[in-house]
């Protein structure tokens, strides 16, 4: 009987420790027992993953341990902001969703004095309701990459319209090359929005309030690249946001990122240049994306506090680290405009037109109010207008209704 | 004492998967019931009863239905493809003296290759795009021109390369089943039918063979079908990517998937409303073949 007692009193008390170890992880703003824990997405470029570490194991203030996150880094992300306390601090685009489940804190009181050194339309890009919620870290872009040489040989002028475009596709078109590749998927993911921005419209109107695409223009745009279709590299090893199909010279234009200059600089010298997305007509206009990762500190963290203070420490005050990570691994711009205008790399050659696309023509590519569920919807209209051939007018009313009830959702 | 030591015994052993089994499987089902009544946009706990909307959404979702009416239409192809092919490589194997273990082996190798893995080999080497492609690079011996297996729709050539990948992978697990119950009918029975005067081959198949596989026929139809209807691995390795699914070919559980978890959205309400409409499907589906299956037989 004694020993039944010892063995059921032995189990309350792992319980009880169990349910208290439980505990002691998960209150929100409680006191912070261990590290803060810091994620990134795995970035292509090698020596971002060692310069992050050592960001963070300069920190002076606590000890920060970094992980590097491979894979579906954004479902990740989503999951664990659900779960728990775990991670502290994370870079991610701010979603609107975040922000109404309270899981992200606004951090609008770690700019100071450098809020107007930030790119305000990046600053734009991470507030939600007023409130500042993401640090930007870096501005990504993408860009029209061309071989000069083939569009010489071939008699055509870089295009500076859409309907440009689809002409020098196809007539860059040969044997074992192919005009364009703007990924896999037939240029739906990421020409989606250069579309709509080349014809004047975008995901959203102005106010936010209403689709920014309820206008026949839009099928227009999508319909070009139904024209591009047949002559668009597909099923590449690699996908657009990589430069191998464009450096092995599977295409003579690739739409992908400013990342990847140093690359495509490196295998092809002075062959290369660079362009915006061309206007639909007169009436549209260029652009360029722009986005940014930007630093955020989950609300469930165990200490709200320090991360914020690592925050500013990281992506406020210092001022080399920015640069560093920006310009020294592969071609990002500084989200600031001071550290932009002292960065080696893109102070001249193709480096310094697209920062002058950016400048002139860069438009928000993920805004914070564009719902995953949206964004799903128009993104499966494009495709089967594009790739199946189906009716852009149709297909985008589908769109342009599900858009209206996120919009409205997003209000009550 | 013994009988207590037995009972210990059992839940020594049986304890941690029952365990294991309510903690993964009956917690989360009950769990996700519960979320397709509530608006669970980014929270597995919510507030916002909303009744029937969820389901009414997700029956309404026009993504949704194709996944269901494309799987439905996946099914009936693959199905009894897969029971013909790998019945008759049992056939085969069961019929040849030499090496048939090796043969076995080889056969049913694939069924232990990851399903990620195969995709990707699928994807990158024997259907690239690109002129060094397996295929088109079999497809220029014979003055083909070099096709976008994956990214081509019209024709959809995405099948040839999802079939493909799923054929290899399953054709050797069914093989084993239905090796396994060949061998099972008594060789006596082929004698008395040689004697009878029935000849070795179709006769013999028909009335000896056939007959004596109807355990394991209803056993591989009816995995067969519920595996199509959760088919996930190959699908988003093959056409999907962490930024989005074409909206083509998308089984449920990738339509899911991205509903509820992945980045085009984490609506978790409408997500197990499909989970739970999908659960039904299947089980309606399994029943009815097997009704139709038992009155066949």
């Amino acid at each position: 009987m004694g020993a039944r007692v010892d063995r059921r009193s032995f189990l309350v008390a792992a319980g009880l420790l169990g349910l208290a170890g439980c505990g002691s992880d998960t209150g929100r703003g409680g006191a912070a027992d261990g590290p803060l824990r810091h994620w990134y997405h795995a970035y292509g470029e090698d020596g971002v993953q060692d310069a992050v570490r050592r960001y963070a194991a300069a920190y002076p203030g606590a000890k920060v341990e970094v992980q590097w996150n491979p894979g579906d880094y954004d479902s990740k992300i989503v999951t664990a902001l659900r779960a728990g306390a775990v991670p502290d601090i994370f870079e991610a685009q701010v979603k609107v969703d975040w922000v109404r489940q309270k899981q992200v804190v606004p951090l609008d009181d770690l700019l100071g004095d450098t809020r107007d050194d930030f790119v305000r339309t990046l600053l734009d890009s991470q507030t939600v309701d007023g409130a500042l919620y993401g640090i930007p870290q870096a501005i990504d872009t993408q860009v029209l990459y061309y071989r000069r040489s083939l569009l010489e040989k071939a008699g055509i002028a870089p295009p500076r319209t859409v309907d440009e475009l689809v002409d020098a596709t196809k007539r860059l078109t040969a044997s074992g090359v192919k005009g364009l590749f703007a990924g896999n998927d037939g240029g739906v993911g990421v020409l989606t929005a250069p579309l709509l921005w080349s014809a004047g419209l975008d995901f959203l109107s102005q106010d936010g309030k209403a689709p920014g695409f309820d206008d026949p223009r839009a099928a227009t745009a999508f319909g070009k690249l139904r024209d591009l279709n047949s002559s668009l590299l597909l099923g590449a090893p690699t996908d657009w946001s990589d430069p191998g199909a464009f450096v092995d010279g599977l295409a003579a234009m690739q739409w992908t990122g400013l990342w990847n200059l140093p690359k495509i600089v490196a295998a092809h010298g002075d062959d290369v240049g660079v362009l915006p997305f061309p206007r639909l007509d007169a009436s549209g206009a260029e652009s360029v994306p722009v986005g940014a990762y930007s630093a955020m500190v989950n609300a469930r963290s165990a200490d709200v506090v320090a991360a914020k203070a690592y925050v500013k420490w990281l992506w406020v005050d210092k001022a080399d680290h920015q640069t560093e990570f920006a310009t020294a691994f592969g071609a990002h711009l500084p989200a600031r405009k001071s550290l932009a205008a002292q960065a080696e790399p893109l102070r001249d050659g193709p480096g310094k037109e697209i920062v002058e696309f950016v400048t002139r023509s860069g438009r928000i590519a993920s805004p914070a109010r564009w719902s995953s569920r949206a964004n799903t919807a128009l993104s499966d209209a494009v495709s089967r207008i594009a790739r199946q051939g189906a009716d852009p007018a149709g297909e985008l009313r589908a769109a342009l209704e599900v858009a209206r009830d996120e919009i409205a959702r997003l209000d009550r | 004492m013994t009988r207590r030591r037995t009972a210990l015994t059992f839940w020594l052993f049986v304890g941690p998967f029952a365990l294991g089994l309510l903690a993964f499987t009956y917690v989360p089902i009950v769990w996700s019931a519960y979320l397709s009544f509530f608006d669970a946009r980014d929270t597995v706990t919510p507030t916002e009863f909303v009744g029937v909307a969820n389901y009414l959404d997700v029956l309404t979702d026009r993504a949704f239905l194709d996944s269901i009416g494309t799987f439905t239409v996946f099914a009936a192809f693959i199905i009894p493809t897969t029971v013909a092919l790998s019945l008759t490589l049992a056939l085969l194997v069961n019929q040849i003296r030499v090496a048939r273990a090796f043969f076995r082996s080889v056969y049913f190798l694939p069924f232990a290759c990851s399903y990620v893995v195969a995709s990707l080999v699928w994807k990158m080497s024997l259907f690239s795009g690109v002129d060094s492609g397996v295929a088109n690079t079999v497809l220029g011996w014979f003055g083909g021109e070099s096709q976008a297996w994956i990214g081509t729709v019209d024709p959809p050539l995405y099948w040839v390369v999802l079939i493909t990948a799923r054929l290899w992978l399953q054709l050797g697990f069914y093989m084993i089943l239905f090796l396994a119950a060949l061998q099972r009918i008594p060789e006596h029975l082929y004698e008395a039918a040689w004697i009878d005067g029935a000849a070795p081959g179709w006769q013999t198949f028909r009335h000896i063979t056939l007959p004596g596989l109807r355990g394991a026929l209803i056993a591989v139809l009816t995995l067969n079908l519920i595996n199509a209807y959760q088919a996930f691995d190959e699908f988003y390795n093959i056409l999907g990517d962490s930024r989005g699914y074409p909206p083509f070919a998308r089984p449920p559980l990738v339509y899911l998937y991205y509903t509820s978890l992945g980045s085009g959205g984490q609506d978790l309400g409408r997500g197990s409303a499909g989970a739970i409409v999908l659960a039904l499907v299947i089980a309606l589906a399994t029943l009815l073949s097997g009704r139709l299956l038992r009155r066949a037989n």
